[in-house]
C-alpha cells in the first residue's frame, strides 16, 4: 500500500539556479572583417518570454561579443566584461585588443569553474595585425581561435552547415584549385542569413529576429556592405575599425 | 492523520508536477536531513503564494492586473491581498510567487524610495531603474543559492517614455509589450499578443481595460489558483494608480449541459 | 566663565569643580554664533525657516540647502557646524529607516529625537572625541500628530511648541510667543516664520541670506517638502512689508 507519506519521504529537491533560454549565435572571420550574428528570440521551454532580446554586444569599435545559453548569467558576464574593458581604457588609454579580450574572458569563466556562467561565449572583431578573428569559449573558459563557429539551441543545425560552406569539408575542389582559407564579405552575410532562417524554420527556440554585426579592418572600404537596407553605424571614430550592425526579421512562429 | 497542510488536498501521485502548476508545489519532506543543510535554511518552496500577473502597454501607458489571491497550496488562504505595489512616482510592480519574498522586496523598495526622497535632489527613480535594481537583487539572490521565490512585473511610464519588464527568481529579464506571469504566460500571453501586438500605440486605456479583463476572466476559469477578485493598475504620464478590488462576471451555466463525468448519472 | 585656564576646559571627560563641562559649553558658542533657525508647531503641521547666511557672491542661489529631510515625514535644520549638521542628518536617516525596518512604522518624532539626543550625548563622555558643535531643530507629523523637538550639543532634546536657535534666537523667541501656534495653519505659519526671519536678520551688519523654509502638513501630503516657491515668495514679500511697516 502506497501511502501519501512514503511519496513525501525521501523526496528533497534542490533549487535550481540555472535555465535554458534558446536561441543560437554564430561568427564568421573573413580576411579584414568579421560577422557576429545572433537571433533575438528568448524562450523558456515552450514559450517565447519576448521577441527582442539581444545575445550580440557591441564591446569596443572592434570587438563583438555573441552570449547564448542561460540569459540572466549573459547579460550578467556582458555586464562585467564591459566594466573590465571600461577600467582597462582608464588604466591604458586605449581599447583593449581582441586577443587580449579573449584571454580575458577565458580568466572570467574560469573564475567561476566550480558555480559557472551557464553561458556559450563566441568573440568576434578585428585583431591587432587587421586581420579577422573568431573566439570561441565554452562555459568554463576553454577557448580557441577559429574561422567559425556557431553555438546554441541550433549549433547542431547550423555548425555542419558552416563546416561545408566554409571549410569546405566533403567537397572535393575542381582539378588544378584549391579552397580560399576566408570567404568575401557578401558571400559570409549570405550564408548567416541562410543559417539562421534555416535554423529557423527546424528548431522551435530561434527566430523572431536576427541582428548580424560587420567589424571592418581599419582601412578597409565599406564593399560588400553596398546598398544593404536597415545598415546603421555603432563606431566611434571613423579612422580605425568600423562597426554596423543589420537587421532582419526572422520568422516568428 | 496527517498533520502537514500542505500534504492536503493533493493529488495522489504528485511526485512530479503533472499540471506544470506554477509556482511548482512541493511538499516538505519530514524526515532527518543531512546536517550540513540544517545550518543554514534557505528557501527551498514557496509556501503562500500569489498567481499570476498580467501586463500590456497601451496608448497612455501601462496597465496591470493581479487577483486579490494568496493561496497556501491549494487553499485560498487569504483572499484581500493587493498584489500590484506603486513605487516611486512613475512605477508600478506587481507580483506571483512567494507571498511573504514579495513583502521583503517591498520594504527593500521603500527603503530605496525613502532614501532618494531624503536626498531632495530632484531624481526620482523610475521604472527602468526599479527593474534594474530588482534584476540585481534577484539575480545576486540567487546567485547565494537562497532566492526570492517571485514573479514579478514591472511597468512604468517617465520623461515620456513606457517601460514594461519582467524579473524572477533567477533573475533572469525581459520586456515585451505584453507580459504574463505564471500561469498566465500559458493561458492570457497568446491572447494579450494577439490582442496587443501591433497596437501599442493606439489602444485606449477602455480598450486596454477590456482586454485585460477578459484574459483575467479566463484565467479563473482555468486558472485552479485564482480569485475573481483583482485590481488594475494604470501608470500613465500623470501618475499611477490602482483601481479597487473589482468582481469578474462570470457565468457557469455551461456546466449543466456537460454529460459524461462528474455526479449525475445520465 | 572664571574658570578657563585652569585645565578644566580641555576635555569633555572632565568636569570642573562646580560641575560643568566647559566643552559642551564651547559647543554651545559654536551654535550660537550660526544663522538663525526656527520651527513652528502649529494646528495641522511644522514649519522650519533657516535664515541661510550667504558667505560669499560666488555661490550659486539656492545650491546650499541647510534644511535636510531623514524620512518622509521627518525634516530637520542644525545650527552650528554645517559639517556635524550634515553628519547628524544621516544618522537621523539610519535611524529612521531602522525603526521602519523593525517596526515597519514610519518613526515616531519623540523616538528619533531620542534616539539623536543618545547619539550626541555619547559625544559629551570621551577625551578622545570632541562634542557635536550644532543644534538640531526636528519637526515632523507622526502618528501623534504635529510634533517638533530641539536637540543640543549636551544631547538634552526638548519639544516646543515654537523653536528658536542661532543668532537671531531671542528676539525671535519673542516673536514667537506672541503667535497663538496651536491655532495657526501650517499655511499662515509660513507667512510668520518668513516674517520672524526678516525681522531677526540684522541688515546692517550682517552678510546677505536666504530664507529657507520647509514644512509639512495637510497641504503636504504626509511629506516633508521645500514650501512651493510662490508661497515662499509671497511670504517673503509680506514679510518685507511688515519690517518697512515697522521703521515708520
Amino acid at each position: 500500500m502506497s501511502s501519501l507519506n512514503d511519496v513525501a519521504g525521501p523526496q528533497q529537491r534542490q533549487f535550481n539556479p540555472y535555465t535554458e533560454n534558446g536561441g543560437t549565435i554564430l561568427a564568421i572571420a573573413g580576411t579584414d572583417f568579421s560577422v557576429i550574428a545572433g537571433d533575438t528570440r528568448q524562450s523558456e521551454g515552450y514559450n517565447i518570454q519576448t521577441r527582442y532580446a539581444p545575445k550580440v554586444f557591441r564591446l569596443t569599435d572592434r570587438a563583438v561579443l555573441a552570449v547564448n545559453g542561460f540569459a540572466a548569467d549573459g547579460n550578467m558576464f556582458v555586464k562585467k566584461v564591459k566594466q573590465r574593458l571600461e577600467w582597462y581604457r582608464h588604466a591604458h588609454a586605449k581599447d583593449m585588443p581582441l586577443h587580449a579580450i579573449a584571454r580575458l574572458i577565458q580568466t572570467m569563466l574560469y573564475a567561476r569553474r566550480f558555480f559557472p556562467y551557464y553561458v556559450y561565449n563566441i568573440l568576434g572583431g578585428i585583431e591587432d595585425d587587421g586581420s579577422g578573428a573568431v573566439y570561441s569559449f565554452d562555459p568554463v573558459g576553454s577557448y580557441e581561435r577559429e574561422t567559425c563557429r556557431a553555438a546554441g539551441a541550433a549549433q547542431s543545425l547550423v555548425q555542419p552547415f558552416l563546416d561545408n560552406q566554409i571549410y569546405f569539408k566533403n567537397q572535393q575542389p575542381a582539378p588544378g584549385t584549391s579552397f580560399p582559407a576566408h570567404l568575401p564579405l557578401p558571400i559570409v552575410l549570405k550564408l548567416v542569413i541562410d543559417s539562421f532562417t534555416g535554423a529557423t524554420e527546424r528548431h522551435i527556440e530561434v527566430g523572431d529576429g536576427l541582428e548580424m554585426y560587420v567589424v571592418l579592418a581599419k582601412g578597409r572600404d565599406l564593399s560588400g556592405l553596398e546598398g544593404i537596407v536597415g545598415l546603421q553605424e555603432l563606431s566611434t571614430k571613423s579612422d580605425g575599425e568600423r562597426i554596423f550592425v543589420i537587421r532582419r526579421e526572422l520568422k516568428k512562429d | 492523520m496527517d498533520h502537514f497542510p500542505t500534504n492536503w488536498g493533493r493529488p495522489r501521485n504528485d511526485a512530479f508536477d503533472a499540471y506544470a502548476t506554477f509556482p511548482i508545489h512541493q511538499r516538505p519532506s519530514n524526515g532527518p536531513k543531512d546536517a550540513f543543510s540544517q545550518g543554514v535554511q534557505r528557501t527551498q518552496q514557496p509556501i503562500v503564494t500569489g498567481t499570476s500577473v498580467l501586463a500590456i502597454k497601451f496608448k497612455d501607458g501601462i496597465m496591470m492586473a493581479a487577483d486579490n489571491l494568496a493561496s497556501y497550496g491549494s487553499l485560498a488562504r487569504f483572499k484581500d491581498v493587493q498584489r500590484l505595489q506603486p513605487v516611486g512616482e512613475y512605477t508600478v510592480i506587481g507580483a506571483g510567487g512567494d507571498m511573504s519574498d514579495f513583502q521583503y522586496i517591498q520594504s527593500l523598495l521603500d527603503d530605496l524610495v525613502v532614501e532618494e526622497f531624503t536626498n531632495q535632489d530632484g531624481h526620482g527613480l523610475g521604472p527602468k531603474e526599479i527593474h534594474e535594481y530588482l534584476s540585481q537583487v534577484m539575480y545576486g539572490r540567487r546567485t547565494k543559492i537562497n532566492p526570492l521565490w517571485n514573479s514579478i512585473l514591472v511597468g512604468g511610464v517617465k520623461d515620456g517614455q513606457r517601460f514594461l519588464a519582467y524579473v524572477d527568481l533567477l533573475g533572469t529579464t525581459y520586456s515585451a509589450s505584453t507580459l504574463a506571469t505564471g500561469y498566465g504566460a500559458y493561458i492570457a500571453q497568446p491572447l494579450l499578443r494577439r490582442a496587443v501586438e501591433g497596437r501599442e500605440d493606439t489602444l485606449t486605456q477602455e480598450e486596454a481595460t477590456k482586454i485585460i479583463e477578459d484574459c483575467m476572466r479566463v484565467l479563473f476559469y482555468r486558472d485552479a489558483r485564482s480569485l475573481n477578485k483583482y485590481q488594475i493598475a494604470t501608470i500613465t504620464a500623470s501618475g499611477a494608480s490602482i483601481s479597487d478590488s473589482k468582481a469578474l462576471e462570470t457565468s457557469w451555466g455551461f456546466a449543466e449541459g456537460i454529460r459524461g463525468y462528474g455526479a449525475q448519472t445520465q | 566663565m572664571t574658570s578657563i585656564g585652569t585645565g578644566y576646559d580641555l576635555s569633555a571627560s572632565t568636569y570642573s569643580p562646580d560641575g560643568r563641562i566647559f566643552q559642551v559649553e564651547y559647543a554651545n558658542k559654536a551654535v550660537e554664533n550660526s544663522g538663525t533657525i526656527i520651527g513652528l508647531r502649529v494646528k495641522d503641521g511644522v514649519v522650519i525657516a533657516v535664515e541661510n547666511l550667504v558667505h560669499s557672491k560666488l555661490l550659486m542661489p539656492g545650491a546650499n540647502r541647510r534644511i535636510q529631510t531623514a524620512d518622509r515625514h521627518v525634516g530637520l535644520a542644525s545650527a552650528g557646524f554645517l559639517a556635524d549638521g550634515r553628519h547628524i542628518a544621516n544618522r537621523a536617516r539610519e535611524e529612521a529607516a531602522n525603526h521602519r525596518d523593525t517596526y515597519r512604522t514610519p518613526v515616531p518624532l519623540k523616538t528619533l529625537a531620542g534616539r539623536l539626543g543618545l547619539y550626541i550625548q555619547a559625544y559629551t563622555l570621551y577625551s578622545s572625541v570632541r562634542p557635536f558643535g550644532i543644534s538640531t531643530v526636528v519637526g515632523a507629523v507622526d502618528k501623534d500628530g504635529p510634533a517638533l523637538y530641539v536637540i543640543e550639543p549636551s544631547g538634552v532634546f526638548y519639544g516646543y511648541h515654537g523653536a528658536a536657535i542661532g543668532k537671531g534666537r531671542q528676539l525671535a523667541k519673542t516673536e514667537l510667543e506672541k503667535l497663538k501656534l496651536a491655532e495657526l495653519s501650517t499655511r499662515e505659519a509660513v507667512t510668520e516664520a518668513a516674517r520672524i526671519i526678516y525681522a531677526v536678520h540684522e541688515d546692517s551688519k550682517e552678510k546677505e541670506f536666504e530664507l529657507e523654509m520647509s514644512w509639512i502638513g495637510d497641504e503636504t501630503d504626509g511629506l516633508f517638502v521645500p514650501v512651493p516657491k510662490d508661497l515662499r515668495e509671497e511670504a517673503e514679500r509680506k514679510a518685507k512689508e511688515a519690517i518697512e511697516g515697522d521703521f515708520e
